[in-house]
């Protein structure tokens, strides 16, 4: 009925600025990983090495017609690597004129301009400028810092340029750490996950029903996740402290308890003859604590559409609560249960902020995403950072491609 | 007589479970408001509880039937007082015993009182068990941190380590002890600084946002363009990459375009984070507005962009509105772009604030809270003036009928 062409046409422009911002801030920056993965850069690297030009007068109560004497300093700001072609601009006051300048550089109307072919890695000399004072010099209108010495120089960019390596890949799966931290992220995606489903499903099941003050604890049900991570976080690093906390405090005072328990800080605990990672539950615990609000958002809006007379029916057959749960409720919610749990799996999966702020990785915590940051600003090293991150990125696209191929296509929509 | 038995055991541990969970949180009630330092004698439940099943049976078995709450009253009063005595338990603990056994009493008498036991009835009194007992359970360890957060930020350092676990609010302190650690963070720690930036940059992120996403939700909800399908199913697969693998690139990239240190730098990022899934919730809003309404206007001689202001933005506000909160909260709460972009304390957003200036072993544990208050306290506020448009926001477009 309508022009399809301009209809197609009109869309496109009404979604080209959305993708263009995506494909900036979100499509680049992975393609940039995966770049900075394969190129040994250290934190240190990110700034390009430049020349640094300084100046200073060293002569003292000038006359019209003395010698003045300024010192510049050339350095190379990079300890490791050379810079080309460096070329320094810098304007001179009018009252003086040159006498001796170094090799390389001329005056041109006021402006003294320097060319060098190569400065080494930690080049750094300092060279004296002579220069004669005018007849019309006035000392008041004279500051040779006036104009600051700019300099421009071309430098091997490693970010840029085309030198690729594999060390970085090398190097993580060399340590041991590693396959620790990839099991210890699936360990905790996969329970965190379980946990948030099993408090969604109970406390959907909980709010099925309407009664008085539902309204109430629906909206209180959700404080853990909306609030901010940062402040929750806090508070359960504060109830959980062994010294100052309230938990250790209150099982102390009830005798339950005769030393304080290290929450967040006991990697392994004997537990009937194996070691259970206590910190790891503990995490694992404050994460289905901090998630369950989602499924059951998700789980209490799919309760709520089933159709009633389902339960009519199977009450006069005579089944129990129980069989109308097992045999009616539960496949009706397999759905949004499994698609819950492949989302809630991958958000884990890459959740950073919980664990940073609870244990910053320690105690047998350290996921894979805190291996990143660890990488990056504790070992300044983005190469090997970018390349757990690529692991990160690979691990989840087998996620999102299971995701695809079974997520029920009615929820998928 | 199996019957009986099998109502005798679970009579006996429903109480001691409901009493165990009420007893710690009537512990902490207690410690909240009367100061009291006495603490509930645990191990005295599974006796307490154990007389009670067995007055209960006596009464039922060999008086009457119908056993009646002036009879429990009275069972819970004489338990009480054998305990009085014995300095095991104070006032209120009895109020709460009574109060258990009673609730106990009107919820499940029937099915303890009844001559069959049967696995139906087992069945409903269980559920019912549970389903009371859970929602004290949910509502406790939900507002116990929040609470404990809050009172913790009226303490003075003082109190904090003489009495950790003193829960009590402290409505004798005067008006400037009361805030003094919300003062203290204020006016030491450049609070106000974090909270507007972090104002600034939420709303920027909300308005960015909706300004792409709005058009791009239409296009894809209602007009037909080769590549469409593929675009709306990509939508959930962008916000599924993790924020880690962006961060690193970004902060190289941003690092040599110099601007990696400044609010601006989080504006750019927080809007490409949240547009998609802004995206996603408004075109399955557009997707449930009546396309008759747009299609007689278009018939009628309206436009396109006329047809999208005039027709489906109004009817769209809830939707927006559910949006622009959703946005907002995330922006508001945002934590790891912050951390990793800014260095400079004027650029702080309060996460990234609070992090640095009041995690420290250093700073006392109360203006830490206090400023876990401070920026909690408007997120809950608006979800809870604004809760019924986030809950339909969440969900729309997610689950289908």
């Amino acid at each position: 009925m309508f022009n399809l062409n301009k209809e197609a046409k009109l869309a496109y422009t009404m979604l080209i600025p959305t993708i263009s911002i995506v494909f900036l801030i979100i499509l680049f920056p992975i393609f940039g990983n995966f770049w900075l993965s394969f190129k040994e850069v250290k934190l240190g690297d990110l700034r390009a090495p430049q020349p640094i030009i300084k100046e200073k007068l060293k002569t003292k109560d000038i006359e019209p017609g003395d010698d003045i004497l300024i010192e510049y300093r050339f350095k190379n700001s990079s300890q490791k690597k050379p810079i080309f072609n460096i070329e320094i601009t810098d304007k001179i006051s009018e009252f003086i004129s040159p006498i001796e300048i170094a090799e390389g550089c001329s005056v041109n109307n006021n402006l003294l301009s320097c060319y060098f072919e190569e400065w080494k890695p930690k080049y750094n000399e300092k060279i004296i400028f002579k220069f004669k004072a005018n007849d019309n010099f006035e000392i008041d209108n004279f500051n040779p810092k006036e104009s600051k010495p700019r300099g421009v120089a071309d430098a091997d960019n490693i970010l840029t340029n085309l030198k690729f390596s594999l060390k970085n890949f090398q190097k993580i799966l060399q340590k041991n750490e590693t396959i620790e931290n990839i099991k210890v992220t699936f360990l905790y995606s996969f329970f965190a996950t379980i946990g948030a489903l099993l408090l969604g499903i109970s406390a959907a099941l909980l709010l099925e029903k309407n009664f008085l003050g539902k309204g109430f604890f629906r909206g209180l049900f959700l404080f853990p996740f909306v609030s901010p991570v940062i402040a929750v976080a806090f508070t359960w690093v504060y109830i959980l402290d062994p010294f100052k906390g309230f938990l250790n405090n209150y099982l102390l005072n009830n005798e339950f308890i005769s030393e304080p328990i290290f929450f967040l800080g006991l990697k392994k605990v004997d537990f009937l003859g194996f070691d259970f990672p206590f910190t790891l539950f503990i995490v694992i615990l404050f994460e289905s604590w901090r998630y369950f609000p989602l499924a059951f958002l998700f789980i209490l809006a799919r309760l709520q559409a089933i159709p009633k007379d389902l339960y009519e029916a199977s009450d006069i057959d005579g089944a129990t609560r129980i069989q109308q749960f097992f045999y009616i409720t539960l496949p009706q919610l397999l759905g949004v249960i499994s698609l819950l749990f492949i989302l809630r799996f991958i958000w884990n999966f890459n959740k950073f902020e919980d664990i940073f702020l609870l244990t910053g990785g320690n105690a047998g915590t350290r996921t894979l995403t805190v291996q990143v940051y660890d990488e990056a600003f504790a070992l300044s090293n983005m190469g090997t950072a970018s390349s757990v991150a690529v692991l990160i990125f690979i691990l989840l696209a087998i996620f999102v491609f299971i995701h695809q191929k079974i997520a029920p296509k009615d929820i998928e929509e | 007589m199996t019957n009986n038995i099998y109502q005798f055991f679970f009579i006996y541990l429903y109480s001691i479970i409901t009493l165990f969970l009420l007893a710690v949180i009537g512990d902490f009630v207690s410690i909240s408001i009367f100061l009291s330092k006495n603490i509930f004698i645990y191990k005295n439940i599974f006796l307490y509880c154990f007389l009670y099943a067995v007055c209960f049976f006596a009464i039922r078995i060999i008086i009457t039937n119908q056993v009646s709450n002036i009879f429990i009253f009275i069972i819970s009063l004489a338990l009480s007082y054998f305990f009085l005595i014995n300095k095991e338990i104070n006032a209120y603990q009895i109020l709460i015993i009574i109060s258990v056994f009673i609730a106990f009493n009107l919820l499940l008498q029937k099915y303890f009182t009844a001559k069959n036991f049967s696995n139906y009835l087992f069945e409903v009194s269980f559920l019912k068990f549970l389903k009371t007992n859970s929602l004290i359970f949910f509502s406790f360890i939900i507002i116990f941190p929040f609470y404990l957060m809050f009172v913790s930020s009226l303490k003075s350092q003082m109190v904090l380590l003489q009495n950790p676990t003193d829960l009590s609010i402290p409505f004798f302190y005067s008006i400037s002890d009361f805030f003094s650690s919300y003062i203290a963070v204020i006016t030491q720690y450049n609070f106000l600084n974090f909270a507007l930036n972090s104002t600034i940059v939420s709303f920027v992120t909300v308005f960015v946002s909706l300004f792409f996403s709005i058009p791009g939700a239409y296009a894809v909800a209602r007009l037909r363009f080769a590549g469409r399908s593929k675009i709306s199913s990509s939508i959930l697969i962008i916000y599924m990459v993790p924020a880690i693998v962006l961060v690193i690139p970004l902060y190289v990239i941003f690092s040599q375009l110099g601007f990696r240190n400044s609010l601006f730098s989080l504006m750019i990022v927080y809007p490409a984070t949240t547009i998609p899934v802004a995206l996603y919730m408004l075109q399955g809003y557009f997707k449930g507005i009546p396309y008759e309404l747009e299609e007689s206007a278009l018939i009628d001689g309206c436009s396109r962009i006329g047809v999208i202001l005039r027709i489906t933005l109004p009817l769209s506000v809830p939707a927006i509105l559910s949006v622009s909160l959703y946005v907002f909260m995330i922006a508001w709460n945002e934590f790891l772009f912050a951390f990793m972009f800014l260095d400079n304390q004027e650029y702080f957003t309060i996460p990234r604030g609070l992090y640095t200036q009041l995690d420290d072993q250093e700073v006392p544990r109360q203006y830490l809270m206090a400023g876990s208050v401070m920026i909690t306290v408007p997120v809950l506020l608006l979800f809870f003036i604004f809760e019924r448009y986030l809950v339909g926001g969440l969900t729309a477009g997610s689950v289908k009928g």
